[in-house]
């Protein structure tokens, strides 16, 4: 059996174990499930719609009107729409999403992660509409979902836990009171909380009201409630969570521990399997313990019980569990071989669970990365906008790419920026990380700005290779991970060398002769070789890069009096990827190119690089006209809140101008210069674009 | 591991390589190819090769001194002032790789005494703007401020000529201080003086040839018709000015003072006058618009080649060993045209008949050409069987290609019995009124009526280039010197007076020099006799533009003129 669960380690999708087969044929009291619906949308709509495909089980997708062409509903047997963009109206809709599942005659609802997954009155709501909730009963959503319960039932049931207050007393001298009881600094979180929002350190006395009052003005906006609990904050402690399963017979498995401690803004970036440094007593004692959690709460279903570890000790505390499938499960799926929504399926469907713990086996080490639209130098801030170009490594056993976009869709500012999620697995940890990193340089974007090149430098960096990891990661490590970049002559000329034959292959439509000799592209000039200039910038510097080409296609690139010979052509991979081979010095190099009008990227196997031509002097001339005024823009793509000033109000430098929700935070965007308010360009609930002017101002009489 | 297939077509030799062959019926595809592998390590030809790369290596230093336009501080005042340079317009005009086929680089070489004008301060030629092929005529301001030199409006007037004959749109980048006033009676009055260009303009745009103006500096005076002869005009805002008098001669006429951005600036012509159409912030945003008004010609220029075309089989350095620069040595032009035509495949038509004269069939980047070459002298017979396969070219719509290596029609009693005058007055006769596109290249000699047989500058071919060896005269120095002393001796012996040997060398080595100076291909062009001195190596590559420009127009018939018989 052994030897059986190794060869399946990293081919979960296609070879289910001939003995999860053979226990499932024994089971009675089978509810069928034939039909699916999957009230989500995104990754886990398209992840959970695989899995029943592959067993047999057709799919119902929902969709608001700003998904109506997305992936999962393209892969959907059948899709309702059920709202407008905004999730309030459309994906948290329980009544439309249950009258959806009886009009396509589905049995069961996926609530898949976030939405309404630990939603206690819609596993409730399914029950009574007689469909089946794919997830835990709603007393055990209800138990796990306010933490200050959950944390009680874990006590009683001997599971440690952390200190904190987690009662009824929300009044802000009550907090402040407890806080100090407990010692500074604390977290203070929501307590229907989850996914970092609603989550606030307080580092000292003084900080804690404003940090309460954020705290909840956040969760109000993301929950609907803002009772809040004060706990001690545990300086760099390590993330590890427990994937438990019971089924409808009370039987509970553990499927070993993942360690989520790299986190950004409290959300995690990477998880891993199992969490490195554990012996295997501790993972044994850490996994009863999850499995503890579940059975004081009659857990039915996939769960997630997150503990705090000390990084030095290895003690652990309870935290909370998360009672649905985690965005991670993958990387659990990985080392066990396991389909953890096939699971998931056929425990709703009243089967018993597959295995037993005894069955189960941690196989080699799997790491998930996380793929977002973000900005990780501007502090990791969300974005949004098209994928332009969007080429993942291709999927094969050992390597998932788990998306619900492709290229040409929008990552909307309605929704989580999440692009992808890469999971890869491997022997050993070393090995994974360096496969994670190699595929990583596989997913290239653009369009927008993603965490892709953090990631490959989080591969790369020391600390993380020797698994010292913690919470506290990223800012501790902030120089290391954000190498200062220097550009090489090498890479200049690749970039100049990428440049000139992009623009070249982007006139491609304008030689419908391709045998005309006024069809060639090598700049022919009769008697002489003129040298050239090209304007480059990269990060807003600029590059003035001087080139000449000899009639055998080779280039000299200079730079600052650096000079570089370089022949490069451009190929096409069979998949249509479009790759720079050059030489220089004897070396070939090959990068992956591509342009966007003035943009030129480059990905290497280490990071990505993006060029810049510089905007034509006329580009804005003939259009609106509308500049951006001074500065008085959009930060990033969102929706208008509110709009504070009218047409023709006069406002000093530094008003706040107009309020905007973007990936649900609250920006201010304030006037730039004093002035008179020409005209507001946007009413609250627009859509507004990065960059984009919010007003015009009228033009100072300079 | 991942195949990859080329994306990006490097150059025109590369081109075919992504092109599967086209299949043949298997005895067709024994084809005739000619040429020989050249003896690379005899001294003869290493000898020549030498020759020949250091002509080469004079002619490139020589461009590249043109290309540099009129010199560092004129640059940099040019640049100053926000401008772009004359070749930097072009270079943004053209479609980003694509080539130029610039004309006469060597107009006024050494032609001015005491002053160098490069290119005539006028840079002209045929390039690609948004797919189309285009003339480009552009004033280059920083040599003598643009001025027109009499040789400045050959240049103007030749590219003019190159546009009607091939039906290429015209682009005026204008930046000219008008007529060098000093050279007036050189440049003004005549036929084919400075009132042609405005002549042409408005006869090619009765044609539907489009003459687009842009406006990037001073248009005086009878500057200022170009723009307001375009069909299209473009002028740039605080730098283009259009008026017929500029503000001094306003002043001096009517006293008026007025700047001259109020008198003919963008924004007078742009909104008040109606002389301009498009106004632009700097010279890229013009030269922007003039790429967006080239698009909205709407011309179509459909793919003509019937085959793919294919490299030749042997390389075209090769060309360097083979001719050399000593006109003395003489070479099979076969090994030439080897090495100019599609995969070396020639079908040569009356091949044991007069073979002074090489004729045959070929193409040239896929264009089918009609191949006329020199291998000796011109005998009656070599005539009549030129004169016979221009019928063919013109009977069948095939373009021809004259290389032209001559030292002339035979000369002596049994000739002229042989009425060599009235054979070569069918040949001359049959490439006067042949109305295919002529090519003429001058790759040896070039003199008397052999000149006139293979389509010199007289005979109007649609393009004439020479390689750095030639030579063109009426004939050659040392034969010019003969006659000149023979006559000189007759008279002698006639006036009964001694003639040394000293005197007669005395008269025949400034003539002799004289005819070398003349008869070099740096006077010819400095003169426009010709369209440029090329490369040997870039022989194909010419050729194959300039055949693909003269494919703009649609091949007419051809009325010959009555044979002698």
């Amino acid at each position: 059996m052994l030897t059986l669960l190794k060869y399946i380690g990293g081919r979960v999708w296609n070879r289910p174990s001939d003995f999860v087969k053979l226990r499932w044929h024994h089971c009675g009291q089978v509810e069928k499930i034939s039909k699916v619906l999957i009230a989500n949308r995104g990754e886990i709509a398209c992840r959970v719609m695989k899995t029943a495909k592959k067993m047999g089980i057709q799919t119902v997708a929902v969709y608001s009107d700003a998904d109506a062409d997305s992936m999962h509903v393209d892969m959907a047997d059948e899709a309702v729409r059920i709202g407008v963009a905004a999730s309030g109206e459309s994906y948290l809709r329980q009544d439309r999403i249950i009258e959806a599942a009886k009009r396509c005659g589905a049995q069961a609802i996926h609530p898949g992660y976030g939405f309404l997954s630990e939603n206690a009155e819609f596993a409730e709501l399914c029950h009574d509409s007689g469909i089946i909730f794919v997830g835990p009963p709603p007393s055990a959503i209800r138990d796990m979902g306010i933490k200050s319960t959950s944390k009680s039932i874990m006590s009683a049931a001997g599971v440690p836990v952390i200190e904190g207050y987690h009662g009824d007393d929300q009044s802000d001298s009550n907090l402040l009171s407890e806080a100090e009881k407990i010692g500074f600094p604390v977290m203070i979180k929501a307590v229907r909380g989850g996914g970092g929002k609603g989550m606030r350190i307080a580092q000292t006395k003084e900080d804690f009201l404003p940090q309460l009052e954020s705290a909840r003005r956040e969760a109000q906006k993301a929950f609907g409630d803002q009772v809040m609990l004060v706990e001690k904050f545990v300086s760099e402690p390590r993330h590890v969570e427990v994937q438990v399963f019971g089924d409808k017979h009370g039987n509970y498995v553990y499927l070993f521990e993942r360690d989520c401690s790299v986190q950004r803004r409290h959300q995690k970036v990477i998880e891993e399997a199992p969490a490195p440094g554990l012996t295997w007593e501790e993972r044994k004692s850490i996994g009863e313990a999850a499995v503890k959690a579940a059975r004081a709460v009659n857990y039915v279903g996939a769960g997630t019980v997150e503990f705090v570890l000390g990084a030095k000790d290895h003690k652990f505390y309870f935290m909370e569990m998360n009672t649905r499938l985690q965005v991670e499960h993958p990387v659990s799926e990985m080392i066990t071989g396991t389909d953890l929504v096939q699971w998931q399926l056929q425990v709703a469907a009243g089967e018993p669970l597959p295995v037993t713990q005894e069955q189960l086996q941690v196989n080699g080490h799997s790491l998930e990365a996380r793929i977002y639209a973000e900005e990780p130098g501007a502090d990791f801030m969300p974005g949004a906008g098209p994928l332009i170009r969007m080429t993942t490594p291709p999927a094969r056993p050992d390597v998932r790419v788990e998306t619900g976009v492709r290229q040409g869709d929008e990552v909307s500012v309605h929704y989580d920026p999440m692009i992808a999620k890469l999971v890869v697995w491997a022997e050993n940890r070393q090995a994974a990380i360096i496969k994670l990193k190699e595929q990583l340089s596989q997913f290239n974007v653009v369009g927008l700005n993603t965490n892709i090149d953090f990631l490959m430098s989080l591969c790369s960096h020391k600390e993380f290779l020797a698994g010292n990891v913690h919470t506290n990661f990223i800012p501790e490590h902030q120089a290391t991970l954000f190498p200062e970049r220097s550009l090489t002559s090498s890479l200049i000329a690749q970039a100049t060398v990428a440049a000139l034959l992009t623009e070249r292959a982007q006139l491609q439509y304008l030689r419908n002769d391709p045998y005309d000799p006024f069809s060639a592209t090598d700049s022919f000039r009769l008697g002489h070789n003129p040298t050239w200039e090209k304007e480059l910038s990269y990060l807003d510097k600029p590059l003035k890069v001087k080139w000449t080409e000899r009639s055998n296609g080779v280039f000299t690139v200079d730079l600052d009096g650096q000079t570089v010979e370089i022949s490069g052509v451009l190929v096409k991979s069979p998949n249509g990827e479009t790759f720079l081979k050059s030489h220089i010095n004897g070396k070939m190099n090959k990068c992956r190119v591509e342009r966007v009008d003035g943009e030129i990227y480059i990905f290497t196997k280490e990071c990505s690089y993006c060029f810049k031509e510089p905007e034509p002097s006329y580009a804005n001339v003939g259009g609106a006209g509308l500049g951006a005024g001074g500065g008085a823009v959009a930060p990033m793509p969102g929706v208008i809140e509110k709009v504070l000033v009218k047409d023709g109000d006069v406002v000093e430098a530094g008003a706040p101008l107009v309020v905007m929700i973007a990936m649900k935070m609250e920006y201010v965007i304030r006037s730039p210069k004093a002035g008179k308010i020409e005209r507001v360009l946007y009413a609250a609930g627009d859509n507004v674009k990065k960059n984009a002017p919010v007003v015009k101002m009228e033009e100072s009489q300079e | 591991m991942m195949r990859f297939s080329a994306l990006l077509f490097r150059s025109g030799s590369s081109l075919r390589r992504c092109v599967s062959k086209p299949s043949y019926y298997h005895t067709d595809k024994v084809a005739v190819t000619i040429g020989t592998d050249a003896e690379r390590n005899s001294p003869e030809f290493k000898d020549n090769y030498s020759h020949m790369s250091q002509l080469v290596t004079e002619l490139r230093s020589n461009i590249g001194k043109v290309a540099a336009g009129g010199g560092e501080i004129a640059t940099k005042r040019h640049k100053e002032r926000g401008k772009l340079l004359a070749r930097e317009r072009i270079d943004l005009l053209l479609d980003p790789g694509s080539p130029f086929l610039e004309f006469s680089q060597l107009a006024a070489h050494d032609l001015y005494p005491n002053e160098h004008v490069p290119a005539a301060g006028i840079i002209t030629g045929i390039g690609r703007v948004h797919g189309t092929e285009c003339v480009i005529v552009a004033n280059d301001a920083t040599v003598k401020g643009g001025t027109y030199y009499p040789v400045t409006v050959k240049k103007h007037l030749r590219a003019q000529e190159v546009a009607q004959q091939n039906n290429l749109p015209c682009i005026y980048l204008v930046d000219s201080g008008g007529a060098n006033l000093p050279r007036q009676a050189d440049v003004f009055p005549d036929k084919e003086h400075f009132g042609r260009i405005f002549f042409n303009q408005a006869n090619m745009s009765s044609n539907g040839i489009s003459q687009v103006a842009v406006v990037l500096g001073i248009c005086t005076a009878g500057g200022a018709y170009i723009p307001a002869m375009a069909d299209e005009s473009i002028i740039v805002k605080q730098q283009g000015t259009i008026f017929l008098a500029g503000p001094p001669l306003v002043k001096a006429a009517t006293g008026e003072e007025v700047s001259a951005e109020d008198l003919g600036g963008a924004d007078l012509h742009c909104t008040t006058s109606g002389v301009t159409d498009h106004y632009a912030l700097d010279d890229k945003h013009a030269i922007h618009l003039a790429r967006r008004v080239i698009s909205n010609l709407n011309r179509n220029k459909k793919p003509q080649i019937a085959s793919p075309p294919e490299d030749p089989l042997f390389p075209a350095d090769d060309l360097y060993g083979i001719v050399g620069g000593n006109l003395k040595k003489t070479f099979d032009v076969r090994e030439v045209i080897a090495r100019i035509v599609d995969g070396s495949k020639f079908d040569e038509f009356k091949a044991r008949y007069a073979d002074t004269l090489v004729t045959g069939f070929a193409s040239i980047y896929g264009y089918p050409v009609g191949i006329i070459g020199n291998n000796g002298v011109l005998f009656s017979e070599s005539a009549l069987k030129g004169a016979h396969f221009v019928e063919l070219c013109c009977q069948r719509k095939i373009p021809l290609l004259f290389l032209q290596n001559i030292t002339g029609f035979m000369v002596g009693r049994d000739a002229e019995a042989g009425g060599i005058a009235k054979n070569g007055a069918k040949m001359v006769t049959a490439v006067a009124c042949a109305n295919v596109p002529k090519l003429t290249l001058l790759i040896g000699g070039s003199y008397g009526a052999g000149n006139y047989g293979m389509c010199g500058r007289a005979y109007s071919p649609r393009f004439l280039y020479m390689w750095p060896n030639s030579r063109i005269s009426v004939m050659g120095g040392e034969q010019a010197a003969g006659v000149m002393a023979q006559i000189t001796r007759d008279q002698m012996i006639r006036n009964k007076k001694e003639w040394s040997q000293e005197a007669e060398t005395k008269l025949k080595t400034p003539i002799v020099k004289k005819y070398e100076e003349e008869g070099s291909p740096y006077y010819s062009s400095a003169r426009l006799w010709d369209d440029g001195v090329i490369d040997p190596m870039d022989t194909r590559r010419v050729l194959g533009m300039s055949l693909s420009a003269a494919m703009n127009v649609p091949i007419s018939d051809t009325k010959f003129g009555i044979f002698r018989m």
